[in-house]
């Protein structure tokens, strides 16, 4: 019988001694703006894709230059929380080194784009400096730890967050690599280098982890490799429902591949977190398939060998015996945005970001007015799962000077936005991102514009409907969840995908392939007829579609009137 | 007699036989056989130290007094084309005559001559070319001798768009006047077009030395007796040296959003159009229709006017498009606007001592900037008097014949700007970039003898070229490729950004795969705080950069001239003097030897 051999990643890390390999030696090489190849799959485990101008790839070519290449940098910050001064740092870092934007990703982290190679190892010292880092923000690891942003803070809200930060960190990998090379090796005392429990070839993938305290699912706990459902009886936090095995991502014309939705293990109390979490991982670390990437993720692993056996390794390797589910309740995975108030006289500002982009442009000076705020705020930033922004913390009083910082710099108020453009989403794509195959982020603001009219002329300009719009299936904008999902096929074609809910509860369906726009809109707007004559009260699309058979042979779904806190 | 002469050195002569080999060093099969026969001849004549004047014993004992002798230094070849010029016409009149360049030309023979003639010229930032550096360092010094003995007449070559103009000729004129020599006539100078001030100053020049002759023997002039000595060079089979070019690609290689628009262009040429590595090729270029008629409507000159262009009668519209410079100001045309123009601050900057600004203007000012901000009327006379002959561009070739396929490439930065809302184009780039496809146009080769690899494939070579000026490195570095040369070849290459102006870059990147290019450095000077220049490259690299020297390395340097140039050169010598622990003098003579030997060639403008 002959042993399939490990894919290459598997190779690049455990000869990259800590995951250093070569990159010191690439970013002094000033011959290329790129990295050397195993270097260009190291980089990701510190944080930063290397990336290139697609739109210019050609142009380039022809005249003797190599490609546009530049870094996409993505922090870690576990529950999207940022401080003023964190902000202000970023966004200076942004005009100095990046593209002059700041993107709000659906993970909660910050990302520049951008970056070249010369500047990367400036920007990332920076970026330090401010305690806002970028280990594992990418690669085989666990990534930035999402954590469920409810406007009106409240103690269990914070010790959700506290979870969120304490998971991050536990799950860090222990490697100096990041702090000799971007740091100049100041070394952090009483740091252990060997890896304990990821070892020294990591994840067989990325791995993504979130806290969510219902009855929010802002953070999509089912998308997730490994998710913490808090449990609140009394108004305290007595425990977490574990979830495992949740991911987005397929590949076109792959059955093999495929999004799935998490299972929810069972519960436990608070203290067995951390040891739950680890025991997760090391599963996936020693069962995850680490000869093929496109079947490596945990939900394939628990997939392949069941639930029940997955169940079995976490509590042995936890020493924990996993009660049965706690019930809970979601009642949206959108954010609430406008001014609300919040405990002790402070109040919370959700501003909607356009696929997350913090930029000034189209006479909106969004970058602008944040840096102003941030001047002046005393309270914190809150980065949305979906991609909005929550200026926390604001006092009474200060409400009508924040207020009038945005209004000045032509930042629409959230109320005045359609629901269906509160709440879509879209991932980077097209021109940096290697895997797009269609854009997304650059598309989104024109077709949110045609599916409105569409809306508009039935009548249903006032409905919730979450869109989701990804330029390739690895899915970033987690578009399976979504009532109405484009997923990039190629420029200007999409698959076209219907049925999932206001909840993030079900995955949706694929409805017709490899589509272009007149078709997209064609299908909206029948479908759209149909809703508005048939719905039922309170009946979301993604529901009524089910209902009746638009998708077919999904089950149908309970009808769930979406409520925002 | 065997075949393959045994070369008669002796220990004593390991330089004479190096400067033999510099100067045989480019030449080809054809070239080498014509100099085998013609130094044979000249053995056989007794004669062999004239051919090789390096080489040459004191010379003045063994011709008579009453001969003259032309020296020429050269940097692109116009003075040397001079020189040639100013021998036919001496001989033709019956002056006794030799021409020699003048690294070969010592002082020692200089405190003998009676009858001297120079014609040279001036580089960057009022410099004379590399040639002359020694001669003028000597004549410059404590042990210069006394003159009182000399006659002598100067003839300069410059831009008079360069704030130094002909500025080597003027101080090689002053110094031996300060040394006691005789001047025969005024000097001579010649702005670009140096035909007619050359044919005036060889006549003046020629009637005061037949008549410094006459004086002293005045029954007979000497009849010529030494043989018309051409350079090396000079004397390759004719290949044509004007030929039509058809454009097979014209492509912008600097991304978009950089400064600067440089093109690199592909040319199918003739096959028997023989370049080598180093060489140019010229365009006389055409002035744009509109740009003619912005400068009529602007001076008020009628375009429709007879106007004399050396004798011949001709629309002064034609004239102004075919034949006159209108894209480069010099300053005695400011001047002459100015008088017109009667504006002051025209005048401010002419009386101006800072030599920076006048450049500073002419780099961003054309004719017509100047009659349409100081409005003047112009009579077409005046226009056709005053306005330079419009010159040839030259352009490094940028492929090598046997590396290339037989294609010739250039690499060109256009000019064009925006100035006072108005866009202003250089005269010659804008022409070959507006070239369409299979579009013709007409070159002549200008052949670069003094920027020449090394016939020996063992010889590592060190290329500085910032800018443009790495277009005949990439004929460098393919040419040795396709010759299989194994030795190895540095580029240091300096732009303003990485991003958008890294000329060559996949060519570059695949040569280091290849290993066609053993190094690359790069400086690129405005993506970072401080500015970092070739030079800072090189001095960073110090260590290297003296090994390779002293291994035998040639170095070659190409681009700007009037600052690039001297500031690599500084490097160079502090380079020398920190690593062999020499003084400054130690280092120039180091550099100078390199010069000499044809390890440091320099092709500059």
């Amino acid at each position: 019988m002959s042993v399939p051999a490990l894919s290459h990643v598997e190779d690049i890390k455990s000869a990259s001694r800590g995951l250093r390999g070569t990159l010191v030696e690439s970013l002094a090489d000033p011959v290329t703006g790129a990295l050397a190849e195993d270097d260009q799959s190291l980089i990701k485990f510190h944080g930063s894709y290397q990336q290139d101008d697609r739109d210019l790839r050609d142009e380039r070519r022809r005249a003797k230059l190599e490609p546009a290449y530049s870094f996409m940098i993505r922090t870690r910050l576990p529950g999207g929380v940022a401080t003023p001064r964190q902000w202000l740092a970023l966004d200076e870092l942004a005009t100095r080194y990046a593209n002059g934007t700041l993107r709000l990703t659906t993970r909660q982290a910050f990302q520049l784009h951008g970056v070249v190679k010369r500047n990367l190892k400036s920007t990332i010292a920076a970026m330090n400096r401010v305690l806002v880092d970028t280990i594992a923000a990418c690669g085989d690891v666990n990534r930035n730890v999402m954590a469920t942003v409810v406007p009106a803070r409240s103690p269990v809200e914070d010790e959700v967050l506290d979870w969120a930060r304490k998971l991050s960190e536990h799950l860090l990998p222990k490697t100096r690599a990041y702090h000799e090379i971007w740091l100049d090796g100041e070394r952090i005392e009483g740091v252990d280098e060997s890896e304990t429990f990821y070892g020294p070839t990591y994840l067989p993938r990325k791995f993504k982890a979130a806290v969510a305290l219902p009855p929010f699912n802002d953070v999509d706990v089912f998308a997730q490799d490994l998710g913490f459902i808090a449990v609140v009886e009394q108004g305290r936090l007595v425990g977490f429902n574990l979830t495992v095995g949740g991911g987005m991502g397929s590949t076109h014309g792959e059955a093999a591949t495929y999004p799935r939705l998490a299972d929810v293990l069972g519960f436990h109390g608070p203290e067995h977190l951390l040891a739950v979490a680890e025991a997760v991982v090391t599963t996936q670390r020693d069962f995850g398939d680490r000869t093929n990437r496109k079947h490596a993720r945990l939900k394939y692993t628990i997939a392949d060998r069941g639930v029940e056996w997955f169940r079995g390794e976490v509590e042995r390797r936890a020493g924990v015996t996993l009660a049965p589910a706690r019930p809970f309740e979601f009642h949206s995975n959108a954010d609430r945005l406008g001014w609300i108030e919040g405990s002790g006289g402070r109040w919370h500002l959700g501003l909607r970001v356009l696929s997350g982009r913090i930029a000034d442009r189209d006479g909106v000076d969004l970058r602008s007015a944040l840096a102003a705020v941030a001047r002046e705020h005393d309270g914190d930033f809150r980065l949305t799962p979906n991609q909005n922004l929550l200026i926390s913390g604001i006092p009474s009083e200060r409400r009508e000077r924040i207020s009038a910082i945005l209004r000045e710099h032509g930042v629409a108020t959230p109320e005045l936005l359609s629901p269906l453009r509160q709440r879509a989403l879209a991932c980077v794509a097209l021109p940096t991102c290697p895997l797009a195959m269609a854009e997304a982020e650059r598309y989104l603001p024109e077709l949110i514009g045609k599916v409105e009219d569409l809306l508009a002329k039935h009548a249903l300009i006032g409905q919730p409907i979450h869109l989701r719009v990804s330029g390739c299936p690895n899915g970033c904008s987690r578009p399976h969840l979504a009532e109405i999902a484009l997923i990039g096929k190629a420029p200007g074609r999409y698959n076209l995908y219907l049925g999932g809910d206001a909840q993030g509860r079900v995955l949706n369906r694929l409805y017709r392939e490899n589509i272009a726009e007149p078709g997209i809109l064609a299908e909206l707007d029948a479908a759209f007829a149909r809703y508005a004559a048939e719905r039922e009260a309170g009946e979301g699309f993604g529901v009524f579609v089910r209902r009746v058979g638009i998708v077919a042979g999904l089950p149908n779904l309970d009808i769930r009137v979406e409520t925002l806190p | 007699m065997s075949a393959v002469l045994p070369l008669p050195l002796t220990d004593a002569e390991p330089l004479r036989f190096t400067a033999l080999r510099t100067r045989v060093e480019g030449l080809g099969r054809d070239e080498l056989l014509w100099l085998s026969g013609y130094s044979a001849g000249l053995a056989l004549a007794g004669a062999v130290h004239a051919a090789l004047p390096q080489a040459t014993e004191p010379a003045a004992a063994a011709r008579t007094a009453a001969s003259l002798t032309i020296v020429y230094s050269s940097q692109t070849g116009n003075a040397r084309k001079v020189g040639e010029r100013l021998l036919a016409e001496a001989q033709s009149a019956g002056v006794a005559a030799r021409l020699v360049r003048i690294d070969a030309y010592s002082l020692k023979e200089l405190a003998a001559e009676s009858l001297l003639w120079v014609a040279i010229s001036t580089q960057g930032d009022g410099d004379p070319p590399d040639d002359a550096r020694a001669f003028f360092d000597a004549l410059a010094g404590r042990r210069a001798p006394k003159l009182a003995q000399l006659s002598y007449a100067v003839f300069g070559l410059g831009d008079s768009s360069y704030p130094h103009f002909c500025a080597a000729a003027r101080k090689l004129d002053e110094r031996l006047a300060e040394l006691g020599a005789t001047r025969l006539v005024a000097r001579g100078e010649a702005d670009l077009d140096f035909d007619v001030p050359a044919q005036r100053f060889g006549s003046d020049a020629l009637s005061k030395t037949r008549e410094r002759l006459e004086s002293e023997s005045p029954t007979s002039l000497p009849s010529a007796s030494v043989t018309v000595l051409r350079p090396l060079v000079a004397a390759a089979p004719a290949a044509p040296t004007t030929f039509a070019a058809q454009l097979i690609g014209n492509q912008r290689i600097t991304a978009r959003g950089a400064r600067k628009d440089v093109r690199h262009l592909e040319f199918a040429v003739d096959a028997a159009v023989a370049w080598q590595p180093g060489d140019a090729v010229a365009l006389k270029p055409r002035n744009a229709a509109a740009l003619v008629d912005a400068v009529l409507v602007a001076t008020g000159a009628d375009g429709d006017a007879t106007v004399d262009d050396n004798g011949r009668p001709v629309a002064l519209r034609r004239l102004l498009a075919e034949s006159r410079e209108l894209t480069r100001l010099a300053k005695p045309l400011v001047a002459a606007h100015a008088a017109r123009a009667n504006h002051a601050e025209l005048a401010q900057l002419l009386a101006s001592k800072e030599p920076q600004a006048f450049s500073r203007f002419v780099g961003e000012h054309q004719f017509i900037d100047l009659v349409t901000r100081w409005p003047a009327a112009w009579t077409a006379a005046d226009l056709a008097q005053q306005l330079r002959p419009l010159a040839t561009r030259s352009y490094s070739i940028a492929s090598s014949k046997s590396g290339h396929d037989g294609e010739l490439h250039l690499t060109v930065a256009l000019r064009d700007d925006v100035h006072y809302g108005e866009r202003r184009q250089g005269a010659a780039s804008r022409q070959l970039a507006d070239l369409g496809e299979d579009a013709a146009v007409e070159f002549e080769l200008v052949a670069n003898p003094r920027f020449r690899l090394p016939v020996d494939g063992q010889r590592d070579i060190l290329m500085i070229g910032p800018g443009t000026g790495v277009a005949p490195f990439r004929s460098f570095v393919a040419e040795r490729a396709a010759r299989g040369d194994r030795g190895r070849n540095w580029l240091v290459f300096g732009e303003q950004h990485f991003d958008t102006q890294f000329l060559y870059q996949l060519e570059w990147q695949a040569a280091l795969k290849t290993g066609a290019l053993s190094r690359l450095d790069l400086a690129f000077s405005r993506d970072q705080d401080e500015r970092v220049y070739v030079q800072h490259r090189l001095l960073q690299r110090a260590a290297e950069v003296y090994a390779w020297l002293e291994s035998g390395a040639a170095v070659y340097v190409c681009g700007d001239a009037s600052r690039m140039a001297p500031d690599v050169h500084r490097a160079l010598l502090q380079i020398v003097e920190r690593q062999r622990g020499v003084d400054a003098e130690g280092a120039a003579e180091y550099l100078a030897e390199l010069t000499a030997t044809g390890r440091y060639q320099r092709d500059v403008y």
